[in-house]
């Protein structure tokens, strides 16, 4: 019998319908955690559902983690009433793990929270849940049905994923991003390279990441359709967790005889700035394809690229300079942290003097709902990781994805811009 | 808060027809749920698949069946993507391949999925369809083709004649 991916090493050890199970086999698994935002309106309904009143219960409130980023803060009297029903349930259940409005994006906040460990298995209420592979974790979204039988059980049904290779190796080019690396991936592979697969992201181009720039890939993965994304598992991984939590975890590594259903090469070193066009991620250009493209607006945030090196590298192209009059820049820092770290460097400063705006952390304008909406006509340039037609707003806009660095170049110039020249 | 209730769950049957709307590869979640209407259900009703199909939401009637090329459901794990298609009065989805999130929250809502290959090829909207569920045995009534999709696992079979998992969990926990 060949040895285990690390998909199936993590699921063996949370199984609840034993292990010997092989991909497309369905398991029942323990949880260690599950994350929720906005969807636990949907959860706590479903709750008072529950006859007679005395069962609803949580399985384990310490497992759970609650958290606003998608509407913060409330833009309607709705969202404003959802909040309201969470932030009681929350009170009531003794969830102490709650982060109200000023934390952050969900996939940032847990993380710097010390919430997603090594060889856990997690589920989150949103997409993007991926992104806790970057710490070892296996961790995948879905919808809040599958949440509520969660946050009642404290296990869920997989399908064992089969196991994908990426292995990255080179050195990214001045001002290329991870970003740029993930979105290659999606341009050369597609959208759907991953579907129901895990993927682990191996190389010494990983290797030599920073944790951020690795969530940015495990993050993206989701849009290749992955259900696991993990980065590689190693000290930078060790060091950085526990920095956050005094909990005790173990790498897991796969068996050096795993069995992976394909490997994929990508080499780096000459990789150019990378852009998905409109209306799908995997409709990517390199950036010398669409330079002279103008754009209305650039938005530098979200779960993909809104860290503390994304505004860094930012700063660094925009530092002195003030960007084109025709462009509004919009930066939102992906976590409280995040913000501070900024605000206390200089680079909030820097961003400012060069004519961005920088609202408070959260999902800001990725998700068409909180401002930042595009009109008919317009173009943006965005760091985030959806370009669907009426993401952002207007059906007929345009939103074209790239680095951090494309975004500050691009919105300098006014229009798609080449940062390597920066 | 956007749609919650279970009220679009149709009863299980092993065999349905409809009307078919076919739709193309990679429709996302952001097409079938925008962004902008999650917190209203009729907009969402209202402008549901309108960047795909102009005059789905308003002629999409009860019964009618999604017919999809790959990667249908992809983005978002939102779930109001399956519950407004059940709304609607979508009876069942059949693609050439569906995202995962899309995929098991189906399952959870008791919306029948089924991966056929090539399918979207073999239909037009209008053509109409027969599904026999547990084979996983698509027909075109109108031209005679048929075709073999991907069986249901049975866990997930299960799910569907059990109306979702909101209601066997609520269910189990009253026989408790």
């Amino acid at each position: 019998m060949s040895g285990k991916t690390i998909a199936e090493k993590i699921l063996a050890s949370h199984s609840l319908s034993g292990t010997n199970f092989k991909p497309d086999d369905i398991i029942n698994a323990k949880l260690d955690l599950i994350m929720s935002h906005i969807g636990t309106g949907k959860v706590v309904l479903d709750f008072n559902k529950i006859r007679p009143s005395k069962k609803r219960k949580i399985f384990d409130p310490s497992k759970i983690v609650v958290l606003f980023d998608h509407y913060v803060p409330a833009p309607s009297e709705r969202w404003a009433a959802v909040h309201d029903l969470i932030r009681k349930f929350v009170k009531k259940q003794g969830i102490s793990n709650f982060y109200d409005i000023r934390e952050g994006i969900c996939h940032q906040v847990v993380p710097e929270k010390g919430h997603a460990r090594p060889g856990m298995l997690i589920i989150g209420g949103d997409s993007h849940t991926t992104t806790y592979g970057a710490f070892n974790a296996a961790s995948c979204g879905v919808g809040n049905t599958d949440l509520f039988y969660g946050y009642i059980k404290g296990e869920l049904w997989f399908r064992v994923p089969h196991t994908i290779k990426f292995n990255i190796t080179g050195k990214l080019p001045y001002n290329v991003m991870s970003k740029d690396a993930i979105i290659k991936i999606a341009g050369d592979y597609t959208a759907e390279v991953a579907t129901y697969k895990s993927i682990e992201f191996t190389g010494e181009t990983m290797e030599n990441l920073t944790i951020a720039s690795r969530m940015t890939i495990s993050n993206f993965a989701l849009e290749l359709g992955a259900k696991f994304a993990f980065g590689v598992p190693d000290q930078k991984v060790v060091d950085w967790v526990k920095k956050r939590t005094d909990e005790p975890f173990e790498l897991i590594k796969p068996d050096p005889d795993a069995e992976y259903s394909e490997t994929y090469d990508l080499d780096v070193s000459n990789l150019e700035p990378q852009v998905s066009c409109p209306h799908t991620v995997d409709n990517v250009k390199p950036i010398s394809d669409l330079e002279g493209i103008k754009v209305n607006q650039a938005f530098l945030g979200s779960c993909t690229n809104g860290r503390y090196e994304d505004l860094e590298i930012a700063a660094k192209i925009l530092e002195g300079k003030t960007i084109h009059d025709d462009v509004r820049m919009i930066v939102t820092p992906a976590s409280k942290e995040i913000w501070l770290q900024a605000a206390k460097s200089g680079i909030s400063e820097t961003l400012i003097n060069a004519g961005a705006i920088i609202t408070n952390p959260g999902c800001g304008a990725c998700f068409g709902a909180l401002g930042g909406l595009l009109g008919p006509s317009e173009k943006c340039i965005s760091s985030a990781n959806r370009n669907f037609k009426g993401r952002m707003g207007s059906a007929a806009a345009e939103v074209y994805l790239g680095s951090p660095a494309t975004v500050a170049a691009s919105a300098l110039k006014g229009e798609i811009t080449d940062p390597r020249g920066y | 808060m956007a749609i919650v209730g279970t009220k679009g769950i149709k009863e299980y049957k092993d065999i349905l027809k409809g009307n078919v709307w076919v739709f193309p590869d990679n429709v996302d979640t952001d097409a079938i749920s925008p962004g902008q209407y999650l917190d209203d259900v009729k907009a969402t009703l209202n402008h549901t698949c309108e960047t795909l199909i102009k005059e789905f939401p308003n002629q999409v009637k009860n019964g009618d069946i999604i017919v999809a090329g790959r990667n249908f459901g992809c983005g978002s794990s939102r779930e109001t993507a399956p519950i407004i298609l059940q709304e609607k009065g979508i009876a069942a989805v059949v693609a050439e391949s569906f995202a995962r999130i899309f995929y098991r929250s189906s399952f959870a809502r008791a919306l029948p999925v089924i991966e056929v290959e090539c399918i979207s090829k073999e239909f037009e909207t209008g053509d109409e369809i027969e599904i026999n569920i547990p084979n996983a045995e698509i027909t075109n009534l109108k031209t005679g083709k048929k075709l073999k999709g991907k069986k249901i696992h049975p866990i997930l079979l299960n799910l569907l004649k059990n109306g979702g998992l909101e209601k066997q969990l609520l269910a189990e926990l009253k026989q408790k």
